[in-house]
């Protein structure tokens, strides 16, 4: 027990679906509780009124600034949480609440959504909509070799950890637009077809080997940008692909 | 010899014992053969294939659920088939559990990226059970294709009966019989921009790679990289699905496939390096440190 870290799940103005793709990991999700992670927060799964101190904050859903509550509490989780990940792409990005003017009863005041990172520094990004459950997985799993892990599985998170830390820093603004302006007209798009498949709401097909992205269905999730093999190739890590699988899968089994 | 082939548990020089693969494969057979083994013996139940799409040479990716299908996709289209497109889709409308998928050296990196960072790919992590990686020099874009069959080989698009790059040459094989060779400093130009950042030559991340490269005329060069690729591969030569030589006792053998792999990521470092200085004082992205 003792080596467990601390986790708890935070929600603010979000669908609770990247909670559900968590809860999608059914038996692995029992043994991450079991083994590695003790819930100390969690509005539907714990009975804690108040944030406690934690090592990780999953954090899922934007801010509403008219919302004085959901200030104060994502404040309070920057303070008392080791590690913030934004969880989706409502947290990352804002995501669909970007759409959002407003006018809706009981509190139709409440029209401005801001995602966590304009309020508060945070460490780790997880864009989607919702992420994965294997990609919430993974990220649990290296989160506690981070902090628990001997020197090697230390070193082996933080590899595998760097590329999300670098997205939160990259800023909080997504949309498909960035599979122009970061990858092919940069000279980089070699037509793979990740991003079509990593779209939750198939806005993207493409044309003569390129992405082509419908951007009235776009919902600024992130995803497609993240996928990407040439936003980010870790070759310290991906090459390892089969080593990780296996000790990810055996640390769940 | 180094890194620049890849870690791998075998290679060898291989042909497809079947007759009909071969007969439009475009070289040994490799790809077609051996999903259609693994198809049979229900190994993988479809495979993500670049088939014929709606104008002459230019691929789509497809689903095959059956080996007839896997064989309307035998040979190569030099152009872009964005074939991972499919990856998720294959899990769904196909309903498939075990997929297969054939694909470029860059394509094999986001396969291995999506098994390790699934952003999108809700339950696909553990359905792909063979990815077969096909050496790559650089592709094209498919107007680019068209360019160098219809203005420098001046033959029409759907009268190639193949085309091919070897030997230093662009061949162009048509219907009649006709061949026309394009030297590479011709076709350069029109290569895709983006190859021009990659490092990887001969798939080093897929369960197997194959290519002409380092083989005899109608036999593959075949890089054995997995422990499941290694599983699958075995099965295959004991059910008979090909021949294969030492790659030791082939000519021109692995030597080449090293001096090409060499070449192809030294002049790569090189544009990845230049576009650090690519403007005054701005830089180029790039994605091999950070997003």
């Amino acid at each position: 027990m003792a080596d467990k870290i601390t986790v708890g799940h935070v929600h603010m103005s979000g669908c609770t679906g990247c909670l559900v793709s968590l809860a999608d990991n059914y038996g692995g999700l029992l043994t991450i509780l079991d083994r590695y992670a003790d819930l100390v927060y969690g509005l539907t799964l714990a009975d804690v009124r108040h944030i406690p101190k934690m090592d990780v904050a999953l954090v899922e859903g934007s801010v509403c600034i008219q919302d004085k509550l959901a200030v104060e509490e994502i404040k309070e989780t920057r303070e008392k949480a080791a590690v913030v990940v934004a969880v989706g792409g409502c947290a990352c990005y804002g995501n669909i609440t970007r759409f959002s003017r407003g006018g809706q009863p009981n509190q139709p005041q409440h029209e401005s959504f801001l995602p966590i990172g304009d309020l508060i520094k945070v460490d780790v990004y997880i864009p989607g909509c919702a992420p994965c459950p294997q990609m919430i997985r993974n990220v649990c799993v290296m989160a506690y070799l981070l902090l628990k892990g001997n020197k090697e599985q230390k070193e082996l998170a933080t590899k595998f950890l760097t590329p999300l830390m670098q997205l939160a820093e990259r800023g909080t603004e997504a949309c498909g637009c960035d599979l122009m302006y970061d990858v092919v007209n940069q000279g980089l798009c070699m037509g793979c077809g990740s991003c079509a498949a990593a779209c939750p709401v198939r806005a993207i097909t493409h044309e003569y080997g390129k992405p082509n992205v419908n951007r009235e269905m776009c919902i600024k999730c992130g995803a497609c940008y993240a996928q990407c093999p040439r936003s980010f190739f870790n070759f310290d890590v991906v090459p390892e692909f089969e080593a990780i699988m296996e000790a990810i899968g055996a640390a769940l089994k | 010899m180094g890194t620049e082939l890849g870690k791998y548990k075998t290679c060898v020089s291989a042909r497809s014992t079947s007759k009909e693969i071969l007969k439009k494969a475009q070289d040994g057979g490799i790809v077609t053969s051996l999903f259609a083994y693994a198809l049979e013996e229900g190994i993988i139940d479809g495979a993500i294939v670049s088939g014929p799409g709606d104008e002459p040479w230019r691929p789509q990716p497809y689903v095959a659920t059956t080996v007839g299908e896997l064989m309307a996709s035998r040979g190569t289209r030099y152009n872009i088939s964005p074939n991972v497109s499919l990856i998720k889709e294959a899990t769904r409308s196909y309903g498939l559990d075990k997929i297969g998928i054939v694909g470029t050296p860059c394509q094999m990196q986001a396969v291995r990226k999506g098994q390790l960072y699934p952003f999108g790919w809700r339950d696909v992590d553990d359905k792909i059970k063979l990815a077969i990686g096909i050496f790559c020099m650089e592709n094209f874009p498919y107007q680019s294709v068209k360019q160098l069959v219809e203005d420098h080989a001046a033959m029409k698009m759907e009268s190639v009966k193949k085309m091919e790059i070897g030997k230093g040459k662009f061949w162009v094989f048509g219907e009649r019989g006709q061949v026309v060779q394009l030297p590479l400093k011709v076709t350069h130009k029109y290569e895709q921009p983006a190859c021009h950042v990659c490092l990887d030559y001969v798939a080093n991340l897929a369960d197997v790679s194959t290519g002409s490269v380092g083989s005899p005329d109608g036999w593959s060069t075949v890089f054995v990289r997995s422990k499941n690729g290694d599983d699958i591969w075995t099965k295959a030569i004991a059910a008979g699905c090909f021949e294969t030589k030492p790659i030791e006792q082939v000519k021109p053998g692995l030597e080449l496939v090293s001096k090409l792999a060499n070449e192809k990521i030294g002049k790569n470092q090189k544009t990845v390096e230049a576009r650090a200085t690519f403007g005054v004082g701005k830089a180029l992205r790039n994605p091999y440190i950070k997003p």
